[in-house]
């Protein structure tokens, strides 16, 4: 029996060490609050207040409650109103009180004094922060064109330093959610159905009667409203299938479990379909009626069957027959989620148009428990003037000649950039300004960032802690948590429309300041104050809400309004467009085929770790979200540092047992920080598993540092996916250094 | 009388320890220390495996030797619903409850007192649930009366096959895991 608990320090202390912590008197406060707080505590009203907003713990922007005791942050509940949250937030929403106690927050903006990197600054006011940035900003104008400044973003609070940018004149806008993420999936899905999933997903879990899992670790990975109905699906007796190299969670729910050879996705998907199809069991009519190409795509797949299939992962043929099977049984409330983290290979592309094209067979896209046509409520953006147009294409995709469908005038690949400022081609990158993402571990091979960095006259990091990238600015600009700020609407597609306010629930300790406040300020510095026409957030809102037909007052009493359910599948009256070039669903894509692509997917063998080293893959706590909580003091008593999971015969082969701590050590000759073993039956021989976003080495970080490894610095090598240029990161091997 | 018990369904249980995070805030529990925690039992060897993942805190037994072995009466059986309980002020630290709890579900909180899960009867005396039942993403968790017939608790208690943790230690725990 393998028994985890998660109470290490309650099973320390109950030894000797007790005494000596109540001798010192510590107090027993969750996370001790800063002087600041304290003081703000006096000036605040007694007794219980109730505020709404919404969570920035992850992206998925979930209702919350925040409750104001005496004047000091108590906790933060789910938002009953609200559909994300449906009243309940995750475990790091819930614990998002330990962000705003942080005591390693940044407090006021710095300036760097000494070589980057070294993360020594000294603290100016923001009008001198402001008049420095204006300063290089004007420069590298005036020397190489707006173009050469680019923006990096995670978030919605972006937004306002977003426009700000575009109102600068730069094209180079660019979030590593595209290229480190959902980009292949996305891309997939728009190259079969004509549309993306989006985010929040449009997989209708709750109604789903046949969940299929290739990699996506629902319950460890916490998008909150997947969660809820991937519990409530399988209360309702639905079947779950899932394929993993590592016994997830939600393997251990699964009616089948497919332990697959990690880089073999699309060979299993290409025996199901072949199954699927030779066995007349998919949706006729849909394919029919919606499909283009169809028999064409039955040629092709024809050659993949199952034994074919069980060689190349692992799969015994007549697994993969049962499931699918059992998958065809329950269409079209079969869902096979699309998953979100999907650069693995750099074929990713093509695996994303697989499980389209499976869920096509299926019938499922467009109808009731499988994937649901979202609605948004209608909210006018702000009626600012035109922005300049840039002389200059993006800088990342020239043309779109290189990644044909990371199309332009959507998203902006990350790498591309990063690559555009190291070489210079096709025209310089001076200036980088980032918001709430920590580039060093959201994108693979560190050295080549730093190299781009080095390039700079000017990196600019907006962030609420001083992360890993924040040790390499010029300028770091402290904001507000979001308990302590307003932000951008969230007016988002999903399976009823609504809108949703984000407000402060208490002042900012210190210094820090929201980001919208930062960008008008700035664009006051740099001669772009028209582009900001109203004098607070407030008015700014109000104006949108009211051109839509809704009050501020009354959001800000209710935090989000609900619009009118509408129909969400085909069967309730949704038209059956599809916005491909065909107008109907891509089994056969001749945009593949012009571009010299598999118009059908086809499966390519990834090389093997040699013998002796393992694949590092790596996936998500439910506590943590990517590298920006493992410092929030709740957060980090539920789980504090990452472990090694490594199958129990190859740690014993290794002379290795759960506890022990080890390095690893890439094919680069990169080694690791140390990290503790978890010898488990959870996972194959072949790879070894952790969680992302551990293994800090900013010192500032005073919890969070040094704890556990950290995947993003074990990830030089990526592979670019040639349709959209994400980054497939699933190629690193390691040896384990004891 | 009421007597309060939980049932949870494993089933559903992903071990994302919202339950113990929300604890944590709702109660004040100090950095270090959890009244409530995850145990993963795993059996098996790969890839033919089979895993429980349960949310564990202490039992409010009905034979509570905590209570029984408590030498300052601080240690006590609330008047409602059976809920183990203890007066702070009359705690003396002494740890005997600890060693008398097979469950470990007790510790020394900082200010010096034994502390551990109350079923959050501040809440339950309001007509809430408490915290951690009230997060749960996968609404695993249930809380009840146990003696009511008709409590969502007793119904699964009726249809379900369940267990409770150690019986064979004859504490009577009252929380019961359905499988
Ligand atoms: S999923 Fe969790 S972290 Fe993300 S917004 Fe919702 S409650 Fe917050
Ligand atoms: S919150 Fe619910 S699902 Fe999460 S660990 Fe606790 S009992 Fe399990
Ligand atoms: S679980 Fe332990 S602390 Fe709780 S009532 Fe039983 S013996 Fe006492």
């Amino acid at each position: 029996m393998n028994k985890t608990v998660s109470r290490r320090k309650f099973l320390k202390i109950s030894g000797a060490t007790i005494g000596l912590l109540a001798a010192s008197g510590t107090v027993g406060s969750l996370v001790k609050k800063t002087n600041a707080f304290t003081e703000k505590k006096k000036g605040g009203v007694n007794g219980i207040q109730k505020i709404p907003t919404f969570c920035d713990l992850c992206f998925w922007k979930c209702g919350a409650i925040a409750y104001i005791k005496d004047g000091e942050l108590w906790k933060l509940e789910g938002n009953p109103e609200d559909p994300l949250s449906n009243g309940r937030l995750c475990p790091r929403g819930t614990g998002g009180v330990g962000a705003m106690y942080d005591p390693d927050r940044l407090k006021a903006p710095l300036i760097r004094k000494s070589e980057r990197g070294k993360e020594q600054w000294v603290e100016v006011t923001w009008d001198e922060a402001f008049t420095y940035i204006a300063d290089k900003m004007n420069k590298i104008k005036a020397d190489y064109g707006p173009e050469a400044m680019a923006y990096f973003v995670h978030g919605i609070g972006g937004n306002f330093i977003k426009h700000l940018m575009k109102a600068y004149g730069t094209p180079n806008i660019t979030a590593p959610s595209f290229a480190q993420c959902r980009g292949p999936r996305d891309i997939g899905f728009r190259l079969t159905f004509g549309e993306d999933v989006g985010s929040p997903e449009r997989t209708d879990i709750k109604n789903s009667k046949c969940l299929v899992l290739i990699g996506s670790h629902l319950g460890e990975n916490m998008h909150n409203t997947q969660v809820q109905e991937f519990a409530e699906m399988n209360d309702n007796g639905g079947s779950i299938i899932v394929v993993d190299p590592r016994f997830s969670v939600a393997a251990g729910k699964a009616k089948y479990y497919l332990p697959i050879k990690p880089g073999t996705d699309i060979a299993l998907l290409l025996a199901w379909m072949k199954v699927i199809v030779d066995e007349n069991l998919y949706d006729k009519e849909y394919v029919d009626k919606y499909g283009f190409g169809f028999e064409q795509f039955k040629a092709e797949i024809s050659q993949y069957t199952p034994e074919w299939a069980y060689a190349e992962t692992g799969i015994e043929p007549e697994l993969i027959r049962a499931s699918a099977r059992e998958m065809a049984k329950y269409r079209p409330a079969t869902l096979i989620h699309s998953g979100r983290h999907t650069t693995w290979y750099g074929d990713d592309t093509q695996r994303s148009r697989a499980i389209a094209l499976l869920n096509a067979l299926m019938g499922s896209w467009g109808r009731k428990g499988g994937y649901f046509y979202p609605a948004m409520m209608s909210v006018p953006g702000y009626p600012y003037p035109p922005y300049p147009k840039p002389e200059k294409g993006k800088v990342d995709n020239p043309g779109n000649t290189i990644y044909p469908f990371a199309t332009e005038g959507h998203d902006t690949i990350t790498n591309g950039v990063r690559e555009a400022t190291i070489t210079g081609k096709p025209y310089p990158i001076k200036g980088w300004f980032t918001y709430g993402t920590n580039l060093m571990y959201a994108m693979p091979n560190q050295d080549e960032t730093i190299k781009a960095i080095q390039n700079l006259d000017l990196l600019v990091v907006t962030d609420v802690l001083p992360s890993e990238l924040a040790g390499w600015a010029d300028v770091v600009l402290p904001e507000s948590v979001y308990l302590e700020r307003y932000d951008d609407l969230n007016v988002e597609l999903f399976r009823e429309p609504f809108t949703a306010l984000r407000q402060p629930v208490l002042d900012s300790p210190n210094e820090q300041k929201p980001n919208w406040w930062i960008a008008k300020k700035l664009a006051d510095k740099l001669g772009l104050g028209h582009f900001f026409p109203w004098n607070d957030i407030e008015e700014y809102l109000s104006k949108r809400l009211t051109a839509a037909g809704l009050s501020l007052d009354e959001l800000k009493k209710k935090g989000i309004i609900r619009g009118e359910k509408k129909p969400v599948y085909f069967e309730e009256g949704v038209p059956a467009e599809f916005n491909t070039p065909s107008k109907k669903i891509e089994f056969y894509s001749l945009q593949l085929a012009e571009k010299g692509h598999d118009p059908v997917p086809k499966y390519t063998k990834h090389q093997e770790p040699p013998s002796g080293s393992f694949r590092l893959i790596f996936g998500r706590s439910p506590v943590h979200t990517f590298s920006k909580t493992q410092n929030n003091r709740i957060l980090a008593d539920m789980s504090d540092e990452n472990e090694l999971w490594i199958n129990h015969n190859a740690a014993m082969r290794l002379g290795i047992k759960s506890g022990d701590y080890v390095r690893l050590k890439n094919q680069d000759g990169v080694v690791s920080n140390k990290v503790k073993v978890k010898a488990t039956e959870r996972i194959r021989h072949d790879c070894v598993y952790m969680t992302h976003g551990f293994g800090h080495n900013s010192k500032m970080l005073k919890q969070a540092f040094l704890k556990g490894a950290s995947d993003s610095q074990m990830i030089t090598k990526y592979k670019i996916d040639p349709l959209m240029g994400g980054t497939g990161m699933n190629i690193n091997f390691v040896t384990i250094e004891v | 009388m009421a007597r309060f018990g939980m049932v949870i369904d494993t089933k559903k249980c992903v071990g994302c320890m919202d339950c113990v995070v929300a604890c944590k805030t709702e109660n004040n529990v100090p950095e270090g220390f959890n009244r409530d925690w995850i145990t993963t039992d795993v059996k098996g060897t790969f890839p033919t495996v089979k895993m429980q993942i349960r949310t564990e805190r202490c039992n409010h037994c009905d034979n509570p030797p905590c209570v029984d072995c408590c030498p300052c009466g601080a240690s006590h059986v609330h008047d409602l619903g059976g809920v183990v309980l203890v007066h702070h002020d009359k705690c003396s630290g002494c740890k005997a409850c600890i060693a008398a709890c097979p469950y470990d579900a007790r510790f020394i909180h900082p200010d010096g007192y034994a502390d551990k899960c109350t079923f959050c009867i501040h809440r339950v005396e309001q007509g809430m649930d408490p915290a951690c039942v009230s997060v749960c993403p996968t609404h695993c968790m249930y809380f009840g009366d146990l003696d009511d017939p008709n409590s969502s608790v007793s119904k699964l208690l009726n249809s379900r096959k369940y267990r409770a943790l150690i019986s064979e230690a004859g504490t009577k725990p009252q929380i019961y895991y359905l499988d």
